[in-house]
């Protein structure tokens, strides 16, 4: 079962092989059993149950829609009616949206069963997923399960386990990177983090948790995830999706990003969310044609173009070499491999830092903690309850950015860094147009500059840091809103995934994904074989 | 007739002032009035009338029960796009370097003329909340039925030199407004609200330091407030003070502008630009792209061809069509179903002389509604009606005071035409030759002395007789006649 894709486990409901009731007690099973890898926020097993019921009793009904009793999980920045939405922030810990938005709506409509909303950074900032009120998410590759640990000899029957871990971070723990770290000095385990900020997304799909998954990706927060755990991770075109519903970190770059174990059922979500919404007028009128993947799909005769801007400092060798094989056997199949030069990159992760803090700042505005979400008890003015309600609840990645976008934002600062940083996206966004109108149809990179970094390594720096290093491939694509995929090519030396992506031209696509599709099948990545995993046998 | 009233007021009260500040001059040897211009900047919110929100479906009804008309848009949940801020059309506004023409007095011969007033930009806003912090019970409340409203920001240059002038050109605006349609203009209900920047300096030196009154709600507060701040920067400059670039508030009670010195100085909004809005295209019949469906495409030459007639060309019309004076004119314009009353007596009479017709409508029916504190819209008088009077006054069969009686009438029972009310009454004029000779004989006959003075070359008493005349016909005698009648008498 978890091994098929939607479209193939669709088939099976249809002909009453199997029922969504079924699979959705799968998914719950295999929920509960990744418990300590801390995915999600909200679990909704009992409603998701009844909406499996209901997809059983439609489907018998004659439904054929293909989405009916397929498992899916939102990312926790996606407003969804009368379920928590927290963006993993203290701020937002009791809010509970009225409203679902757009793409929730979208796919619950179409009988999808909800199973959870997933664990991510606190309002989607951040790279790794570690710096959320919940605490961090845990890689499920090479991940060992307390359950197998114990079994072992040496491991310690009196470590705190991960589990409990998990459990005090839902109840607010304060996940400052310094008390995380003292956590872990008594975990004899090392593990990966998921990457982020839709890690809980990513791995709720690469755990089989569910088959599909949303988070959002701003600066690459859908594909780095995807990268680091194995998954397909689809940033849309900007303006193809709509954000009506999804809390905005920046909102000329934010897309729903969307989490499948396979190029084709990326394609199957992306197909049942894409079009016009009056709610977002940012997105397009014209009418989306549903994207169809040939069975065998081929890249014969597709222009793609090797940036060499991204040959950058750090790149590791494993993922030098897939890139470079990739290249060779997509090559070796029938398309034109150029390389090509997009020379502003290095100046995208700067001007993102700052558009991002401007966004941030105003974005930001909103939580006074007076209409909902987190209210201090200072009340001696408003001014200083709305200061105290802000600095209780956001942490301090939050505040830091809410700082310097404020500072940028300033009349004397405003030339010098908003709007000198929105000459420099121009620059950018023209890199990728002259590119295209050379007669590249594609851009092949790596996502990240490696495999998934152990999560002691990666909090001893802060997330500032980290995004500099970690967005530094995925980013442009956001400057410029052009449709960006990560695909799992191959396990790195230490057995980790290595993602990597490719950048196709606006609203276009069909083209990137077929491509995408052919090197999957190319590439034949092998996905986390989970059982193996779990029991350890 | 609005601009003299305030034009009244205003002296009054800059007497009042004056007199208060000239004191401290006074002890220098100085005097004030000549040496100061005053130079103003009006900056006006008007309420767009739209039954919803700019940016949502939330109802703009007025004094609806406090956070009733709030979506969740307005409450700016998460993920509701464009909220949580304010929005405006700082950097690109919908209009730039415009002008308004309008009347107002000539401060020496009270005349009304003709004033243009340079805009320097129009643009589209959205409205704020309201919030309220309790001190006493230590809690802030917080009203959101206007967040998100949407308002026309019109900021004129800084040009105005009186009170007056600014008053009357708001008052011109809020007629353009209302006669397009686009805002109702009601300034007690905040429908349109007025910032004005004032500062003073002496003839031909460079601007002042100006301070900004914020939200005037009525065009008395307007005046009232820039007199004020005139007198207040005077007195400051004349001590050898130094005024503050500051936002200030009037007071209604003490009728005096007070420094809003920690809410508002020196703000940085912080703007940036909205990328959930694109951008707002404005089109003219000669860049209208081609192949772009119409419903999406706001062209202004065809806007500009389905505007009303504005209150300018209105006056322009009356004072060609009727003959009738700039500030009859105005009147009307102001007075828009008293105008529409007027036009319909005046097509459907055979009137000689369509003075008698202005006049009635304006120095007796508008002159009576005011004096009864209402609207003429609001007072039930038909065009029916008021026809009639103007027949009956013009055929002589009412004097003017018999007028005012019926008026009397007919403003309690609308139901009446004013025929049935003379008839039920009793109020013919006499016009009978016989009737009058008699009463005119007994007049004379009662008043020998006057009628001695009169003869020895005091005409000054003929009036006294008349009234002798009308007192006994309580007054509903044809004037005219009985004038007539009284020089022949008395002249043979």
């Amino acid at each position: 079962m978890f091994a098929a894709n939607i479209k193939q486990v669709a088939a099976l409901m249809q002909n009453g092989q199997l029922s969504a009731k079924d699979l959705c007690e799968l998914c719950i099973k295999r929920m509960k059993r990744i418990k300590e890898l801390n995915v999600f926020i909200t679990e909704m097993p009992d409603l998701a149950l009844n909406s499996a019921c209901a997809a059983d009793r439609r489907i018998k009904n004659g439904s054929g829609d293909i989405l009916e009793g397929i498992p899916i999980a939102f990312k926790d920045n996606f407003s969804t009616a009368g379920i928590r939405t927290s963006c993993a922030s203290r701020m937002l810990k009791g809010y509970v949206p009225p409203y679902n938005a757009t793409v929730v709506e979208k796919l619950i409509s179409r009988g999808s069963v909800l199973m959870g909303k997933t664990n991510m950074d606190e309002f989607a900032m951040g790279c790794g997923s570690v710096d959320g009120a919940f605490g961090p998410v845990r890689n499920p590759w090479k991940y060992r399960f307390e359950a197998t640990r114990r079994d072992r000899p040496g491991a310690a029957q009196s470590s705190p386990s991960a589990a409990r871990i998990a459990d005090r971070g839902r109840q607010f723990h304060s996940a400052s990177p310094s008390q995380c770290l003292d956590v872990e000095a008594d975990d004899s385990a090392e593990w990966f983090i998921a990457g982020g900020s839709s890690g809980g997304s990513a791995v709720s799909v690469a755990s089989g948790a569910v088959l599909a998954a949303l988070g959002s990706d701003t600066g690459g927060s859908t594909r780095n995830p995807a990268s680091y755990c194995g998954v397909v991770g689809l940033k849309p075109t900007y303006g193809l999706l709509s954000r009506h519903g999804l809390i905005p970190l920046v909102n000329s770059m934010d897309v729903p990003g969307i989490l499948t174990r396979s190029v084709d059922d990326a394609v199957v979500i992306l197909n049942a969310l894409a079009g016009h919404d009056p709610k977002d007028s940012t997105t397009v009128f014209e009418p989306f044609k549903p994207c169809a993947l040939p069975d065998v799909a081929s890249i014969k005769g597709l222009k793609i173009g090797i940036p060499q801007e991204y040959h950058a400092p750090g790149l590791s060798s494993d993922m030098k070499d897939s890139w470079q094989h990739v290249a060779d056997i997509v090559e070796n199949a029938g398309a034109t491999v150029k390389r090509v030069s997009l020379p502003h990159t290095a100046l995208s992760i700067v001007c993102y830092h700052v558009l991002c803090a401007c966004e941030v700042a105003s974005n930001m505005a909103r939580y006074d903690g007076l209409e909902y979400g987190h209210r201090a008890k200072d009340e001696s003015s408003t001014e200083s309850l709305y200061a105290a309600s802000r600095h209780e609840a956001f942490n301090n990645v939050v505040r830091g950015r809410i700082l310097a976008g404020n500072y940028f934002l300033l009349k004397q600062n405003y030339d010098r860094y908003y709007v000198q940083a929105q000459r420099v996206r121009r620059l950018i966004s023209q890199d990728f147009w002259n590119t295209f109108r050379s007669g590249i149809d594609i851009l092949l990179t790596p996502t990240v500059l490696g495999d998934a970094p152990s999560y002691r390594w990666f909090s001893k720096a802060d997330n500032r840091t980290r995004t500099q290093e970690q967005d530094v491939f995925t980013q442009p694509a956001n400057m410029a809103g052009i449709p960006a995929i990560s695909l799992p090519v191959a396990l790195s030396s230490n057995g980790l995934p290595l993602g990597l992506q490719l950048l196709g031209q606006p609203f276009k696509e069909q083209q990137l994904l077929t491509a995408a599709k052919a090197i999957e099948q190319l590439v034949n990545f092998r996905a986390l074989d989970f059982d193996k995993l779990l029991y350890c046998d | 007739m609005v601009v003299r009233l305030f034009m009244r007021q205003f002296q009054h009260n800059l007497i009042r002032q004056l007199k208060r500040y000239s004191k401290r001059a006074a002890l220098k040897g100085e005097r004030l009035e000549s040496q100061w211009e005053t130079v103003i900047g009006l900056e006006i919110h008007a309420q767009i009338s739209a039954k919803s929100k700019l940016f949502s479906g939330s109802g703009t009804t007025f004094a609806s029960p406090i956070n009733s008309m709030v979506s969740f848009f307005d409450a700016s949940l998460p993920g509701t796009l464009p909220a949580g801020y304010q929005i405006t059309q700082q950097r690109c506004p919908l209009a730039k370097d415009g002008h308004v023409e309008y009347l107002a007095p000539d401060e020496v011969h009270r005349k009304l003329v003709l004033k243009r007033a340079r805009l320097t930009q129009l643009q589209l806003e959205q409205d704020s909340g309201k919030s309220l912090h309790d001190v006493e019970m230590s809690h802030s409340l917080i009203d959101l039925n206007r967040a998100g409203i949407g308002l026309m920001e019109i900021i004129t240059e800084p040009e105005f030199c009186s009170a007056v002038e600014a008053a009357s050109f708001v008052r011109e605006l809020q007629l353009i407004l209302q006669v397009i349609g686009v805002c109702d203009g009601k300034m007690e209900e905040g429908s349109l609200r007025v910032d004005a920047s004032v500062s003073v300096r002496r003839p031909s030196e460079p601007l002042g330091i100006r301070s900004e009154i914020k939200n005037l709600n009525s065009i008395r507060h307007l005046m009232r407030s820039i007199e004020f701040e005139t007198l207040r920067q005077i007195s400051i400059l004349e001590s050898g003070g130094q005024v503050l670039n500051e936002t200030r508030a009037y007071d209604v009670e003490t009728g005096e502008t007070v420094s809003m010195r920690d809410k508002e100085r020196l703000h940085d909004y912080r703007f940036m630009a909205e990328p959930n809005l694109p951008p707002l295209r404005l089109y003219t019949n000669d860049t209208v792209p081609n192949g772009v469906p119409s419903d999406q495409i706001i062209n202004v030459d065809e806007l500009r061809a389905m505007l009303p007639e504005l209150p300018n060309a209105k006056r322009e019309r009356l004072k060609k069509q009727y003959g009738l004076s700039v500030e009859h004119s105005n009147v009307f314009v102001n007075e828009p179903t008293l105008l529409e009353c007027f036009e319909k007596i005046v097509a459907n009479q055979n009137l000689q002389n369509v003075k008698i017709a202005s006049n009635i409508c304006i120095n007796e029916v508008l002159a009576a509604v005011n004096k009864k504190n209402i609207a003429f819209s609001a007072s039930n008088l038909s065009a029916e009606s008021v026809g009639e009077l103007v027949e009956l006054v013009q055929d002589e069969v009412i004097s003017l005071l018999t007028l005012r009686k019926i008026l009397e009438v007919l403003l309690q029972d609308s139901s009446k035409l004013p025929k049935q009310v003379i008839e039920e009454r009793g109020w013919h004029q006499v016009s009978n030759e016989t009737a009058l000779e008699n009463i005119c004989c007994q007049v004379i006959a009662a008043n020998p002395k006057v009628v001695d003075d009169y003869r020895d070359g005091k005409t000054k008493v003929f009036n006294y007789l008349i009234g002798e005349v009308q007192k006994k016909l309580s007054g509903q005698s044809n004037v005219k006649a009985v004038v007539r009648i009284m020089k022949q008498k008395l002249d043979t």
